[in-house]
């Protein structure tokens, strides 16, 4: 077992890399790096559910979520503020969240230092119904005016104007706060409760981001976030650039495409090591030890005095820190924050995949799941069209089987990741490169 | 006078639409529940069961309708259906013997289940957008109305109108018939009683010379007619779009949770709170208002409470209140 | 009545063997038997593998050496299920009733595999636990302890046993009840079917048993009629208390 796993991850990380170098030859290299540059990411979401799954057992469908937050800290972060939305209602906005939550608060502190009565369940009843029309009226009135303001360009309050790069460590901290409240009410459910759970959290934040347009325009989009990396045209009026680009005989504007999405991998390819190299140790600590206790005999762990539930707070809220992480790291590689991208399907369920083809437990798994999953799923769509092109060769031209089968192509994609993870849960449970 | 025209107003927004997708969450949820019962697993696949036996409906009825076979006024989707509901049982089964028997033979753990349930979800999602694609499909025919805004107030002679529409109608119909059926036949039939006896306890089940494949197939069939009248019954009254199937999941889980998972009978109650709870807080209350309060105290505003946008997060927040709560949900449900 | 003459009618002969393929050895060359209208039991001290080598007898357990004949014939190779067909009748000792169905509906259960008409053999039940007939439409879960053993068994009678097997019938009930199911046992017995008991209340035990097996760490330490058993020094010092 050994002997085979020590040539094991190795040959696999080489297939990835050959299969990555062969759409560089075959189709562009611009293809290539951009899934490399997407599978990098997708690397880092895998290793974040690992943390919660592998290490611990924790069954959070709820991916998507977290990875919006992080995008949403992206815009938060990088924009630049807007002054004037700020004057018109951004302190009444936060006035009125500061209101909601100040009723909450009141709501659970009833509930905990009173007698259960009907006096509570009145008082209850007064402090959240009174408390969400106060609510309700401060926050309306914010809203509808920072939302007047410039709707076309902004009609947002815009960011902190920071540094994109600190977009990454906010996501992970935006998305660790909201797993703290998540876990603190949820993690003691059983595990399909909580998967239940955590799906309908992210189906609510999607939600929120696509609606409250004063957070981050909503459905309008945020376009043109800074980016780490310089611009192509930036580059391409570069006599430098240009010069160099010259001597390696590419033209300039391939050369800074390249350029750029290079630049890309060399930071997300940090990232990713910083993050193994973390997630290794925690694995092999004492704490992962002990988390991996706790996930083989709940039972055994808790009669043994383990706090399970605390554990597992701080291991979801890790994991979906590192979720955060990619969830910004994803959003500036694209440029632009789009809540209605979010899918479920897509962005949970296909890490999912991801993590157990790769191997539940093992770190080098979610990396390889990550980046070869990844390679499937962009080059699935052309591999359709070229099966179904095959097939439908013999076929009359303007047939509607024929044109419905070459559209239907792009719809490969689902079920053949649905197939890979079938395959693999019935063939080899414990995914490619298999817990230690 | 007022009065009346908020209660009409009330039944036209509130009461008939919340019914009809009470209803069909019920039905929905009531697969759910049923699974959660036979085999012990969350079924992440539900929504997409639905969407695939609707799509079986939606091209049997065009067949039909190409065919000129019409049951005027009701919809041709309702000859459809049998056709529609063998076609997703024969799927299910399938996907039964392929996938879950190997995982049911190993005793695997219930959250396995639930992934390998993911891993169906993903191949039955790109079945039905590779068969009929992506888009909104509209294959309703037959009358439209039952009762038209028009007719209620001639013959009321009140301001508002209700408007029954014939897919909302059958909806509740069709439901109350189905549920009908499923009590009886859990409760009066040898095949139902083992399956509440396998429900209840697989090993004395067992001892008892009950079947359980035999059990599981039943379950599967049963699941499979409930998912296709269900996303028939909610494509008729809205339309049918793969997507929104898959979405459905969260208010039918929610639905079964809050019931109690494993209880046929909390699976209903949990629909209709979730549709009520849901119709309610996103309804602009100012249409009833306006009648009831005096004048003067009107309402400016449209008086919602959410968006509708955020319906998913009252399915969501009644959820998580009785999981915190009342953890094995209304209806005492099993906890495995 | 039993086909072969000799041979006890339920017999597990020299059983040997533990839960699972690989699982350690619990029972050691241990013999049961019984035979039409007598109580067989077996007592023995914790851990001695009584309900084990009740299982055994049924078939819940992997066999290393000994087999296992019925009526004279050979079913070591029987699942439980098989063995419930040829006419076992097995009550758990615990999770014996579904207890979300009613008290009739357990019995219906209970007569799952029969395809004849079975309200005599349900009416027999009742004529036994009178208390039943009352309850019969109520869930058998909101039933008292002792009612409940009486639903678990009157479902095992479904079947028309030819054999009752009881894994500790009295655990948890009270003292007056535990009478009161050891009579509906003893006149179950006096139909003529055999019954196998195992039971953690020796002393009550032996005194309606006709025929008695002493465990001690899965091996047979004592075996002979209840009376002489109770009779027996050694066996009254080592586990019944004097």
């Amino acid at each position: 077992m050994n002997q085979m796993s020590k040539y094991r991850a190795p040959f696999l990380f080489g297939l990835v890399a050959v299969a990555i170098l062969g759409t560089g030859f075959l189709q562009s290299w611009n293809s290539a790096l951009l899934i490399v540059n997407m599978g990098l990411v997708s690397a880092v979401m895998a290793l974040g559910v690992n943390l919660q799954w592998g290490f611990a057992g924790l069954f959070n469908v709820g991916v998507v979520g977290f990875l919006a937050l992080g995008g949403l800290a992206t815009v938060l972060t990088s924009m630049p503020p807007v002054a004037e939305a700020w004057s018109a209602g951004g302190l009444r906005i936060l006035a009125g969240l500061a209101l909601g939550a100040a009723t909450l608060t009141l709501a659970v502190i009833t509930f905990k230092h009173m007698q259960k009565s009907r006096t509570r369940t009145a008082a209850l009843l007064v402090i959240l119904v009174g408390g969400f029309f106060l609510f309700r009226f401060v926050f309306d009135g914010g809203v509808a005016a920072v939302e007047a303001v410039n709707p076309a360009a902004t009609g947002y309050l815009g960011g902190l104007g920071l540094p994109v790069l600190l977009a990454w460590p906010m996501g992970g901290v935006l998305a660790a706060g909201a797993a703290w409240l998540i876990g603190k009410t949820a993690l003691g459910l059983r595990s399909d409760y909580l998967a239940i759970a955590t799906l309908g959290i992210a189906e609510i934040i999607i939600a929120v981001m696509k609606n409250e347009d004063w957070l981050a325009r909503g459905v309008k989009n945020v376009i043109g976030l800074p980016r780490p990396v310089p611009y192509e045209v930036d580059l391409q009026s570069d006599p430098a650039f240009v010069a160099s680009a010259a001597n390696l005989g590419i033209d300039p504007v391939t050369a800074s495409t390249l350029y750029v999405k290079l630049g890309y991998m060399a930071l997300f390819t940090v990232v990713l090591l910083i993050l193994f190299w973390m997630a290794q140790r925690a694995l092999h600590s004492p704490w992962g030890r002990m988390m991996r206790a706790i996930r083989d005999n709940e039972v055994a762990a808790n009669a043994m005095g383990k706090d399970v539930t605390a554990r597992h707070l701080q291991v979801f809220i890790l994991g979906s820190a590192v979720c955060g992480i990619a969830g910004a790291m994803m959003t500036t590689l694209d440029g632009q924050l789009t809540p209605g991208s979010y899918q479920p399907l897509r962005y949970t369920f296909l890490i999912w995949v991801m993590v157990i083809v790769g191997g539940s437990g093992n770190n080098l798994g979610s990396i390889l799941g990550g980046m070869l999953i990844w390679f499937l799923w962009v080059q699935v769509e052309p591999m359709g069209h070229f099966l179904l092109g095959l097939i439908t060769a013999g076929m009359a031209d303007g047939s509607a089987l024929k044109s419905h089968l070459l559209d239907s192509a792009a719809h490969m994609r689902l079920l053949t990741m649905g197939l890979i993870l079938l395959l693999v849960l019935r063939f080899s449970p414990r995914g490619l490169i298999p817990e230690e | 006078m007022d009065f009346l025209n908020a209660v009409v107003a009330l039944s036209n927004y509130v009461v008939v639409p919340a019914m009809a997708y009470g209803s069909q969450l019920a039905l929905g949820a009531l697969g759910v529940t049923l699974i959660y019962g036979i085999l012990r697993f969350s079924n992440f696949a539900h929504g997409d069961t639905m969407a695939f036996g609707t799509m079986a409906v939606v091209m049997v009825t065009w067949a039909f309708q190409a065919m000129g076979v019409s049951i005027a006024p009701l919809p041709t989707a309702l000859l459809a259906l049998p056709f529609g509901i063998a076609i997703c049982a024969a799927l299910v089964l399938g996907t039964d013997r392929l996938v879950y028997r190997f995982y049911r033979a190993q005793k695997a753990k219930p959250v396995i289940l639930v992934i390998v349930s993911m891993g169906v979800m993903f191949v039955l999602n790109g079945l039905v957008r590779f068969i009929i694609g992506v888009d909104d499909q509209r294959f309703g025919d037959g009358a439209r109305l039952i009762l038209s805004a028009r007719d209620f107030k001639k013959m009321t002679g009140l301001d508002e109108g209700l408007v029954i529409k014939t897919s909302q109608g059958l909806t509740v119909l069709t439901a109350v018939i189905v549920v009908a059926w499923l009590y009886w036949f859990l409760t009066h039939t040898r095949s139902g009683k083992s399956m509440r006896a396998y429900s209840d306890n697989e090993d004395l089940a067992l001892l008892s010379g009950i079947n359980p494949e035999r059990v599981v197939m039943i379950t599967w069939i049963i699941v499979a007619a409930l998912a296709t009248i269900a996303g028939t019954l909610y494509g008729l009254d809205k339309s049918f779009k793969p997507f929104t199937y898959f979405q459905l999941l969260l208010p039918i889980f929610a639905a079964a949770i809050v019931g109690g998972l494993g209880s046929p009978l909390g699976a209903i109650a949990g629909g209709f709170v979730i549709a009520f709870s849901e119709v309610t807080v996103t309804y602009a209350w100012k249409k009833v208002l306006v009648y009831l309060l005096p004048e003067g105290l009107e309402p400016t505003g449209l008086v919602q409470l959410l968006s509708t946008d955020y319906k998913f997060a009252v399915s969501f927040v009644i959820l998580l209140i009785v999981l915190l709560f009342r953890p094995t949900g209304l209806f005492a449900g099993k906890s495995v | 009545m039993s086909g072969s003459n000799n041979a006890p009618f339920l017999i597990g002969e020299h059983m040997t063997g533990g839960y699972g393929k690989s699982g350690p050895d619990i029972l050691h060359d241990c013999t049961i038997a019984v035979d039409p209208g007598e109580i067989a039991v077996i007592v023995g001290p914790n851990g001695a593998g009584k309900s084990t080598a009740m299982k055994a007898v049924f078939g819940m357990l992997d066999l290393r050496k000994g087999m296992v004949r019925l009526d004279g014939e050979d079913i070591t190779r029987l699942s439980p299920q098989e063995r419930v067909a040829k006419g076992m009748g097995f009550v758990p000792q615990t999770s014996n009733i579904f207890t979300s169905m009613t008290v009739e509906e357990n019995l219906e259960m209970g007569a799952f595999i029969r395809r004849d008409d079975f309200s005599d053999t349900m009416a027999q039940v009742y004529d036994l636990f009178p208390i039943l007939k009352d309850k019969r439409r109520q869930p058998a879960g909101e039933l008292s302890g002792g009612q409940r053993q009486q639903v678990a068994v009157g479902r095992a009678l479904m079947t028309q046993p030819k054999v009752l097997m009881l894994d500790e019938p009295t655990a948890g009930v009270s003292p007056i009840v535990m009478d009161e199911l050891f009579d509906r046992i003893i006149e179950v017995a006096r139909t003529g079917l055999p019954v196998l008991m195992v039971e953690q209340n020796a002393r009550q035990a032996l005194e309606i048993a006709d025929k008695a097996y002493v465990l001690v760490q899965g091996a047979n330490a004592h075996t002979g009629t209840g009376k002489d058993l109770l009779a027996d020094e050694n066996v009254r010092k080592s586990f019944l208390g004097g």
